[in-house]
């Protein structure tokens, strides 16, 4: 992880399956190894992208994310590999 | 140019993710006259449809739907390699259809496609949903900002697809961006953000109504209702509302094939047409009702937006066995038949995932296997009651169970040993709900049930002509004094079916099977419920149920005086039944749908061994632990 200036005192990066039901924040890097990070990189998933967490599915998993005017759903493992900056004043624009 | 009317038609490839409104332009484009193919060596469906536009011929290919040109799988890869041209004509000229709603991300897209340097042009949809969420694009500004023509319209009411007519006949003339994107993770993002925040005039609010439906239907308790109100209601309309329809197929085969008998002579030609012609067609026609029911609720769900909702919902469950939602409801329809079942698998984004769908879709209990069941347990399951439940009910219920725990494992098992293709990330979009529209729905329903004809449709023909060959011929000359059951029983004893079904006692006598249903399994390839009436005519009675329950129970072995049909006979038999692919009509389904014979090879030979296996398990144990009658 690179060290943060600014944003590290405000909150600690999380990645994007911590993040609770209307919670929103930057992301600030994704993993993009293999298929996997390349894809999550092509549907959006992107270093400063506003991202807002939806909701969990009613079993805990996948989860729904909305981002860059749209809404996608990933499964846990897939949204680890995303960490984003939490947001805590006010809505962030993901439209 | 005035000549080129004369020359080859201009091919132009049609772009865009899932969920863009691809699928409505393409229609409106091309008014339906698509002809519908495959790419060699995948499963991915070629979709190209023919216009005209004033003198100019275009042909319009429907590229599949895809997030991103970096392909991830061999299916994806079909649209990459479409555009080089390793795959017939290369498109001279693009056309990206995007969601005016998620341009911020869609343009993400346009970036990879602009980076192939071929002429392209931009198609924004949903403009209206846009601007009634109080949006606003500046298309003029956008077309500076890429340095391509961009259009706007609402597909499924027609609007602005004039002036996209018109833009297509003459890609000569669009212009081509000055220079290409800038390359790079970071900078291209910063690319695509810079141009968003310069033409996006008014940013949309929420969608209220989709915000307002989902508190509902994707909440944790009454979401999980509904979804399963939902699902049962879905199975329940495909067997209440295709049952009648089924029957009336069924009876007005029976009543032209006996048209046919009264109206010809009797011989080989009049058995010919009734019972193999007419019997084969009405094979084919059987399925009709099931697929249009099931393609019509599918895709109605699908196009308001609650498919990809259900998935959402039930994905944690399949993914236990290493599936995911959209597999859900292809194994669901499998209870009412593997044919649509497997046809709907289509709706499965990972080729593994839907190869593994297709293979293990046959276990679930089909509605044709019902008759077999209905036969065996009313024969030689006693009607007693254990606690409050009836024994036979019990039993129909543990064969059930049997097929879904199996088709479980199953899953798991292939998922992890099936070679090829790398495990894709899981990702899914939740899109907005949308009013379905008449003129999608019923080209998607009428396009399903037309495949299923012309493809599927030709080979189960074919296979039900084969069987009835083998059923007729060599014909025998009956020894006089037999009435026509008994007739009946001698011509199949001595076609070649019959000898095949003496040919192969040794093989199934270790699961307790005379030659009998040895014929009665072969015919039943044509479909499951076929070995009762096959059995009908072995013991040469008329097939209502009641006097063929009292000739299967009173037949006794001319060797050793015992019953044909004890108890471990019967155990093993409804076990095959749960587990054999007994069925010609999956097996040409699963031949179109995967583009090769030997995906259908595998499913029939794993599924024999393991019917094999299990009703030899069975026999065993009956006889070791049963009765012993």
């Amino acid at each position: 992880m690179p060290a943060y200036s600014v944003h590290a005192t405000l909150s600690k990066p999380v990645v994007l399956a911590d993040l609770e039901p209307g919670a929103a924040g930057m992301i600030e890097e994704v993993d993009a190894s293999g298929p996997e990070g390349q894809r999550l990189l092509d549907l959006g998933f992107l270093p400063r992208t506003w991202i807002r967490m939806v909701r969990r599915a009613p079993l805990g998993d996948p989860i729904e994310f909305e981002l860059r005017g749209y809404r996608m759903c990933l499964r846990r493992s897939e949204a680890a590999r995303v960490h984003v900056q939490r947001s805590p004043g006010g809505p962030a624009n993901t439209r | 140019m005035s000549g080129a009317v004369l020359g080859a038609p201009l091919r132009l490839g049609l772009l865009g993710s899932p969920n863009s409104g691809k699928t409505t332009l393409f229609n409106a484009l091309t008014g339906m006259r698509a002809r519908v193919g495959n790419y060699p060596g995948v499963t991915v469906e070629r979709r190209e449809g023919a216009i005209r536009i004033g003198d100019r011929r275009l042909v319009v290919v429907d590229l599949p739907g895809t997030y991103s040109l970096r392909a991830i799988s061999l299916d994806e890869a079909v649209v990459a390699r479409v555009l080089d041209g390793d795959l017939g004509e290369a498109p001279r000229a693009l056309v990206v259809v995007a969601d005016a709603c998620s341009l911020a991300r869609s343009l993400l897209f346009v970036g990879q496609v602009l980076d192939r340097e071929t002429p392209t042009c931009l198609v924004l949809t949903m403009m209206d949903e846009l601007r009634a969420r109080g949006g606003e694009i500046d298309l003029p500004r956008l077309e500076r900002a890429l340095g391509i023509p961009v259009r706007a319209v609402v597909g499924h009411r027609g609007l602005g697809l004039d002036s996209l007519r018109r833009l297509l006949a003459r890609p000569e003339d669009w212009d081509r961006p000055p220079v290409l994107p800038p390359s790079g993770v970071e900078n291209r993002a910063a690319w695509v953000d810079s141009i968003v925040d310069n033409v996006i005039t008014r940013r949309p609010g929420a969608n209220r109504s989709t915000d307002a439906i989902d508190r509902i239907v994707l909440h944790p308790v009454a979401g999980t209702a509904l979804f399963a109100a939902v699902m049962v209601v879905f199975f329940q309309l495909i067997f209440a509302l295709a049952t009648p329809a089924m029957d009336a197929i069924d009876t007005g085969v029976e009543v032209t094939a006996g048209f046919v008998h009264t109206a010809l002579p009797p011989g080989l030609l009049a058995d010919f047409l009734a019972d193999g012609l007419i019997a084969g067609v009405g094979a084919v026609v059987i399925f009709l009702p099931q697929i249009v029911l099931l393609f019509g609720l599918l895709y109605l769900l699908e196009d308001l937006g609650y498919m990809a909702r259900a998935a959402f919902v039930v994905d944690r469950v399949m993914g236990r066995v290493g599936l995911e939602g959209r597999c859900f409801v292809s194994l669901l329809s499998s209870y009412a038949c593997a044919v649509p079942g497997i046809m709907a698998t289509r709706t499965i984004p990972s080729p593994r995932n839907r190869l593994v769908t297709m293979l293990v879709a046959p276990l679930m209990t089909c509605s044709a296997r019902l008759p077999v069941y209905a036969l065996l347990i009313g024969a030689f399951v006693p009607a007693t009651s254990v606690g409050f439940l009836g024994l036979q009910g019990l039993v129909l219920l543990g064969l059930y169970l049997l097929g879904a725990v199996a088709a479980l494992i199953a899953a798991a098992v292939l998922k992890r040993t099936l070679p090829g293709d790398e495990s894709l990330p899981f990702y899914m979009e939740i899109p907005p709900y949308r009013m379905p529209t008449f003129r999608l729905w019923t080209s998607q329903v009428a396009g399903s049930a037309w495949a299923f004809l012309r493809r599927a449709g030709t080979i189960i023909l074919g296979v039900a002509l084969v069987l009835w060959v083998l059923l007729t011929f060599p014909r025998a000359e009956a020894p006089p004094g037999l009435d026509a059951q008994q007739a009946a029983r001698f011509s199949l004893e001595h076609s070649l079916a019959g000898r095949a079904g003496h040919a192969i006692e040794p093989a199934i006598a270790p699961l307790g099977f005379d030659w009998k249903i040895g014929v009665g399994l072969l015919a039943s390839l044509a479909a499951r419920e076929v070995i009762v009436a096959t059995l009908a005519q072995i013991y040469a009675v008329t097939d209502d149920g009641v006097s063929l329950r009292e000739a299967i129970r009173s037949d006794v072995d001319p060797h050793t005086g015992r019953p044909v049909f004890s108890d471990a006979t019967v155990a093993s038999l409804l076990v095959f039944f749960v587990f054999a692919l007994q069925c010609m009509s999956t097996l040409a389904v699963l031949r179109r749908e995967t583009n090769s014979w030997r995906w259908p090879a595998f499913a029939f030979g794993y599924l024999l061994v393991l019917a094999y296996g299990a009703s030899f398990a069975t026999y065993r144990a009956v006889l070791a632990f049963g009765s012993g009658t």
